[in-house]
């Protein structure tokens, strides 16, 4: 009980959810839905059955709350709706709604609770309960941790079916004929005779109904659209250069905006405008947050002359250099006054039989570097402010840039854009604060910020750094225990500080895909060691798990290595989770697993990692050439439970694991003078396509919930390449990126 | 200065050195071509200048005019895709679609050439072109059936 009372002493936040406060709400509170932030918003005759859901006389729209950042989210939100409310695939258009609490994630809770179950002796189930109602009470509206689909299928689903039966209401009420004689199909109700009412001319008689709430949602076997191969409308937009983004936001009379911010992340102490100023299509010079910014009449002029600008900078608030760092890791690394979390206790790894096995593995900072820069368009007048950017946390834009102009939160308007990549970077809202700032100089005339890659990558947030001891024992032939103590930069504080909410207490990514990994060898230990004074940090694409996985089965493939045992057959001995089983079997059946070594100079690795409730096996197989490690094909089996599009799903694995594999090799973020040494592209950039292997992919359904699979494909990726590579070459690869020790093609 | 895109005549007050890119999207407000590195790193940029594919931050307007420039937006429409085009949306390629403007011109040029380009010849046109999310294998794919297209047509 006493690990209960130190516990529970904390501020008790994981994730991105609150538990303390969650038990505190009144019940009524808690139980109470949002209202919904369309009703008295949308024009006479519009109907508007939820939050989800308008029909007026012109045609359906859908507003689908999670940020599209290139992971299908739009799509995806839209066909569970249409799934429902009997939808043609088209025959609708989509709208990121303005941030409301009616939106708030109901998915971040189960992830949360599973990793607290770890650490108090209170059922996951009950947690669950918890921090659910913290957060929607919070109206916590957040695009991450692979929630999306989670938290839509069932919400999305009803609010479709919700509308399809208010709209036959309607019908009813419009002809007289019983609801139980109508049908849908294809946006329309159908009368008995035959005839077909258009939803839109339904509108305005459903407007004047309270929306038909008890409504069952439909088996999986009368699906139509959910896992079928639906095309997403948004491919023919990018594909014909008309996807509007946030940086190609244009206004009647926008200005452009550059910016350049303190390169070691502390203050500004001054500068001398008079260059810029001086420059061709020059406006205003503005001092911002820890930085200057220049406004002009282009882009490139408004880039040229930020450049222009004299400023002197301020000293880093953290270690100026990289070694400093991995010294900071060191030192927390076993210290108990670092100790944030024994996440795992499973038997004595001391007393387990056999000889010990112990390397160190390390993991560097590894920036987002999404191909779309940070932008932001920003109109501020007296009473209001308008934005447009891509985020995956348009709430907490809102209240940011509230805050910055003085305006009320509600005077805010932010309109989400359709977004180039993310993979993390747009959790971040330093660059909306000076957005917010620069067209607060200027008001009433709008003002879009792009930052140039350069800025971008000086301050992009990295994937937390970590370093691990990675020890474990083997006796006769087998793995018997598993002893993992990892030191990583504190990502959730780091993160949640810069939202204005900091969240302390045990911080589940630092050691993510460890503590968590479905095996079940006689003793398994993982404590996580937090480190001071390092940069800040933020989450990256599957985020702990990015180098949790890495460390945990990098460790494995050298036990079972000096077990002399066979890779998979091992693995599959120590799971111990039928969903985990059910992807390494299929694995190894995909790519016909004989051993780890495959040819002459040609090595295949096996890993299999569960992060955001999804397990995922993945092989790798590689070639020694002449001209360094080719990586051939590349096997996946995941399971998130049912897949709601299995293209999209196809190529999220196919990007994950190649996002999985070219960080693995080339990407990392260091510090010297307090500044990132990584300037520009080809700096961390992954792979190239003559780079990027075969990747062949199962989807397997026996998960006990839905899952996402935006990040889960990413850490198998890293550890099954290594150990593809010791199985070609014999060299042990403990450090990410790995092309620092080895040639690749 | 005169700049011909997409067969459609610009006068444009710029300085010479301005990068296309720039002009194209802040001047004329052709956004679909996009910036990404401004160094020529990432291909996000890639314009056709005389039926060549260019990296449009690198090309100095005062260079281009009276040149043919054509960017993604007149390859082909919606409507009408151009056969590089039909077979991006076909094969599902873009997942957040940033770069893909660019691999398309660049792909549009080297079947332009290329008619029926190997693995060897695709490697060495796209290794310019960068992809963040990592849609390389239907790129590759995409580009295959662009080609197998154009042979049965």
């Amino acid at each position: 009980m006493a690990r209960i009372r130190t516990i529970a002493r904390r501020t008790f936040l994981v994730g991105s959810a609150a538990l303390a406060g969650g038990v505190s709400f009144g019940i009524w509170t808690v139980r109470r839905p949002h209202d919904n932030p369309l009703a008295g918003r949308v024009a006479e005759g519009a109907a508007t059955f939820n939050p989800w859901v308008v029909v007026d006389a012109e045609g359906v729209t859908l507003l689908t709350p999670h940020a599209d950042i290139g992971q299908g989210a739009a799509h995806m939100q839209a066909l569970l709706i249409a799934e429902e409310m009997d939808l043609a695939p088209g025959g609708y258009r989509t709208v990121f709604p303005e941030p409301d609490a009616a939106y708030y994630n109901t998915a971040l809770a189960a992830e949360a609770a599973d990793a607290l179950a770890a650490l108090v002796p209170i059922p996951a189930a009950f947690l669950e309960t918890a921090v659910g109602a913290a957060t929607k009470v919070i109206g916590l509206q957040m695009t991450g941790g692979s929630s999306s689909v989670p938290d839509s299928f069932d919400k999305l689903r009803r609010a479709g079916a919700v509308a399809r039966e208010t709209l036959k209401a309607a019908a009813a009420a419009e002809t007289g004929i019983a609801v139980s004689d109508l049908g849908t199909a294809d946006g329309q109700v159908l009368l008995p005779d035959g005839t077909a009412l258009p939803y839109t001319a339904l509108a305005g008689r459903a407007a004047t109904l309270d929306p038909v709430t008890d409504v069952p949602l439909r088996p999986a076997s009368d699906w139509r659209l959910i896992g079928r191969a639906v095309p997403r409308p948004d491919v023919i937009a990018k594909s014909t250069g008309r996807q509007e983004f946030g940086i190609d936001m244009a206004l009647e009379g926008m200005l452009h905006a550059a910016v350049r911010t303190n390169p070691r992340r502390g203050p500004m102490l001054g500068f001398d405008a008079a260059p810029a100023e001086a420059m061709r299509g020059v406006r205003k010079v503005v001092p911002v947050t820890n930085g200057v910014a220049v406004i002009a009449d282009n882009t490139w002029r408004a880039f040229a002359a930020v450049e222009a600008v004299d400023v002197v900078w301020g000293e880093a608030p953290y270690r100026p250099e990289q070694e400093q760092h991995w010294q900071a890791l060191a030192e927390s690394l076993g210290s108990p006054d670092a100790l944030n979390a024994t996440w795992r206790e499973d038997g004595d790894v001391d007393a387990a039989p056999g000889e010990v096995v112990e390397a160190t593995y390390r993991a560097p900072y590894v920036a987002h570097q999404p191909l779309e820069p940070l932008n932001a368009t920003v109109r501020v007048t007296e009473d209001a402010v308008e934005v447009w950017t891509g985020t995956q946390v348009p709430a907490d834009a809102a209240r940011i840039v509230a805050e910055t102009t003085g305006h009320a939160p509600e005077d805010v308007r932010l309109h989400n854009r359709f977004a180039g990549g993310s993979f993390g970077h747009r959790l971040e809202v330093a660059h909306l604060r000076l957005a917010a700032e620069i067209a607060d100089a200027v008001r009433g005339t709008p003002v879009k910020l792009t930052y140039s890659r350069e800025e971008d990558f000086a301050q992009d947030f990295p994937r937390h750094i970590a370093l691990a001891r990675c020890a474990g024992r083997v006796a006769e032939g087998r793995v018997t225990a598993l002893d993992i103590d990892v030191a990583a930069a504190p990502v959730t504080l780091s993160q949640s500080t810069r939202l204005g909410i900091p969240l302390g207490g045990p911080d589940t990514q630092t050691a993510a895909g460890i503590f968590n990994a479905p095996y079940a060898p006689q003793a398994f230990r993982v404590r996580g060691y937090l480190a001071e004074g390092l940069a800040p940090v933020s989450s990256w694409r599957s985020v702990g798990a990015s180098y949790g996985g890495f460390f945990l089965e990098g460790l494995l493939d050298e036990l079972i290595h000096a077990a002399g045992a066979d890779p998979v057959a091992e693995r599959l001995r120590l799971v111990s989770d039928p969903v985990a089983r059910g992807v390494l079997e299929r694995v190894a059946e995909m790519a016909d697993w004989q051993g780890p070594v495959s040819g002459p100079g040609r090595g295949r690795g096996v890993a299999l990692v569960e992060s955001f409730g999804v397990p995922v096996a993945e092989i790798v197989e590689v070639t020694a050439t002449e001209r360094g490690i080719r990586i051939d094909d590349v096997w996946v089996a995941a399971d998130a439970g049912p897949v709601v599009d299995p293209v999209n799903f196809e190529n999220q694995v196919q990007g994950g694991v190649i996002w999985g594999l070219g960080h693995a090799i080339t990407a990392e973020h260091t510090y010297s003078d307090g500044m990132a040494e990584q300037r520009n592209f080809p700096d961390g950039e992954g792979l190239r396509l003559s780079q990027a292997p075969r990747v062949h992919v199962a989807a397997l359904t026996a998960n006990r919930r839905i899952r996402g699979i935006g990040e889960p494909p990413v850490p198998p990726a890293a550890p099954a390449l290594a150990a593809a590579i010791f199985a070609a070459t014999g060299t042990r690869l403990r450090e990410m990126p790995f092309r620092k020790a080895i040639d690749f093609v | 200065m005169y700049l011909i895109v997409n067969d459609v005549g610009h006068e444009v007050d710029v300085e010479p050195e301005m990068p296309l890119l720039w002009v194209l999207r802040d001047v004329i407000g052709l956004t679909g071509t996009k910036y990404g590195c401004g160094v020529a790193q990432c291909g996000a940029c890639t314009v056709h200048v005389d039926g060549v594919a260019r990296r449009s931050c690198q090309v100095r307007a005062g260079d281009v005019a009276g040149a043919r420039i054509r960017t993604i937006e007149g390859l082909g429409t919606p409507d009408a895709p151009h056969p590089v085009q039909a077979a991006w949306i076909a094969g599902q390629v873009a997942q957040c679609g940033y770069c893909q403007s660019g691999q398309i011109m660049q792909a549009a040029a080297l079947l332009a050439g290329t008619p029926d380009p190997t693995d060897a010849d695709i490697d060495a046109a796209m290794a310019g072109n960068l992809c963040r999310c990592g849609t390389y294998p239907r790129i590759r794919a995409a580009i295959r059936a662009a080609a197998r297209a154009a042979q049965g047509a």
